[in-house]
């Protein structure tokens, strides 16, 4: 039985938390013909909190590097994401030479520094 | 050589949507962080499975870096919740703007269904510039295509990125994965065109290590509460100042 549990568990934690907390939104949209003004108080108060969220995951995914991203330095990891970022800044915000050079910087680094 | 095309017989909309999908910017754009988000599946020992019904389901980038990460490292199940939820709001408005374009189409509510669940920032964004153009009654069936189209591209794309993160040397492997804060660093920031989403993501940058750093439970709830309330207060401050 315990083990049918561990098997499941993940499938049913991907519904619980993953799904059905998204989905509603969704759903929210199709049953309310005209629903929330996107412009209201509350929608701006809600995806300021989103956007800090997300960008604590990115933070957290860039400082607290998990596995093979670990075996490069964390000064690379940090001046990959800085260049990267500033490339986006100079080339007309282009979240593509961002990523580019973000990457190069990162894999030209990690050559050079990991041990 | 026959330089025009056919006009005799159109296209079933649905092929039409694949077609279109398929030869998008965003094809390109998924393709990306899906190889990123798959590495990071492998890398926090989730199943290539799991993953691609974890997209088919939520089908939200934003969603998905938050359950992988949140699930992959131990955090709270409400915490995960909660943080979803909210990254997720942002898809009430896209559905409230889609749908009225389709629903002249629909024959039956349960029509509107998968066209609902398809709704995507990518997908807003071509149906949008798209449907406008187009007969009501092939809208539903062009949207499905569409939908399965980038849906197609990113389960795809997401088994790549996790066989890659298992096959590949660290340093490559280790590039993979940085796909993912990477191209989320700079996609919001683009999305961040207000002040108060602007001065959040800042925050959220900083808070979101610094409360890691001292343990603090629940932390990533934390940051965006902080975050979230303070550029949301400064918003408002100026807006009274002014």
């Amino acid at each position: 039985m315990s083990a049918v549990w561990t098997q499941l568990w993940p499938y049913l934690a991907l519904i619980l938390v993953g799904f059905l907390p998204n989905e509603v939104w969704r759903a929210l949209g199709l049953v309310l013909a005209r629903g929330l003004n996107p412009d209201s108080e509350l929608v701006l108060l809600s995806r300021a909190i989103a956007t800090a969220i997300i960008a604590g995951v990115v933070a957290k995914l860039i400082v607290f590097s998990s596995g093979a991203l670990d075996t490069i330095p964390l000064a690379v990891r940090l001046a990959a994401a800085a260049c990267g970022f500033a490339a986006f800044l100079l080339v007309r915000r282009s979240v593509f030479v961002g990523v580019l050079v973000g990457e190069a910087v990162l894999l030209a680094g990690g050559f050079l520094l990991s041990p | 050589m026959h330089g025009t095309a056919a006009p005799s017989e159109p296209r079933h909309p649905f092929l039409e949507g694949l077609a279109s999908a398929c030869t998008s910017v965003f094809c390109l754009v998924l393709a990306g962080t899906y190889i990123g988000l798959g590495a990071l599946a492998h890398d926090l020992g989730f199943t290539s499975w799991w993953f691609a019904l974890s997209t088919v389901l939520i089908w939200a980038a934003p969603a998905q870096v938050i359950v992988l990460s949140s699930l992959g490292t131990g955090g709270a199940l409400i915490e995960t919740a909660i943080g979803v939820t909210l990254s997720a709001i942002r898809l009430f408005p896209m559905a409230v703007a889609l749908l009225p374009l389709i629903r002249g189409g629909a024959r039956r509510f349960r029509d509107l269904l998968l066209p609902t669940h398809f709704t995507s920032a990518s997908m807003w964004v071509e149906s949008l510039r798209l449907l406008p153009k187009m007969p009501q009654e092939r809208r539903i069936a062009f949207c499905n295509g569409l939908g399965t189209g980038y849906m197609g591209t990113a389960v795809v794309f997401g088994f790549v990125g996790y066989y890659l993160a298992a096959g590949l040397p660290p340093l490559f492997a280790g590039t993979l994965l940085f796909l993912t804060p990477m191209s989320f660093l700079v996609s919001t920031a683009r999305n961040s065109r207000a002040l108060v989403d602007r001065i959040a993501f800042g925050l959220g940058l900083v808070i979101g290590p610094l409360l890691t750093w001292y343990h603090v439970q629940l932390d990533l709830l934390w940051t965006g509460i902080g975050g979230g309330v303070i550029a949301y207060a400064i918003h408002r401050l100026r807006r009274m100042v002014s």
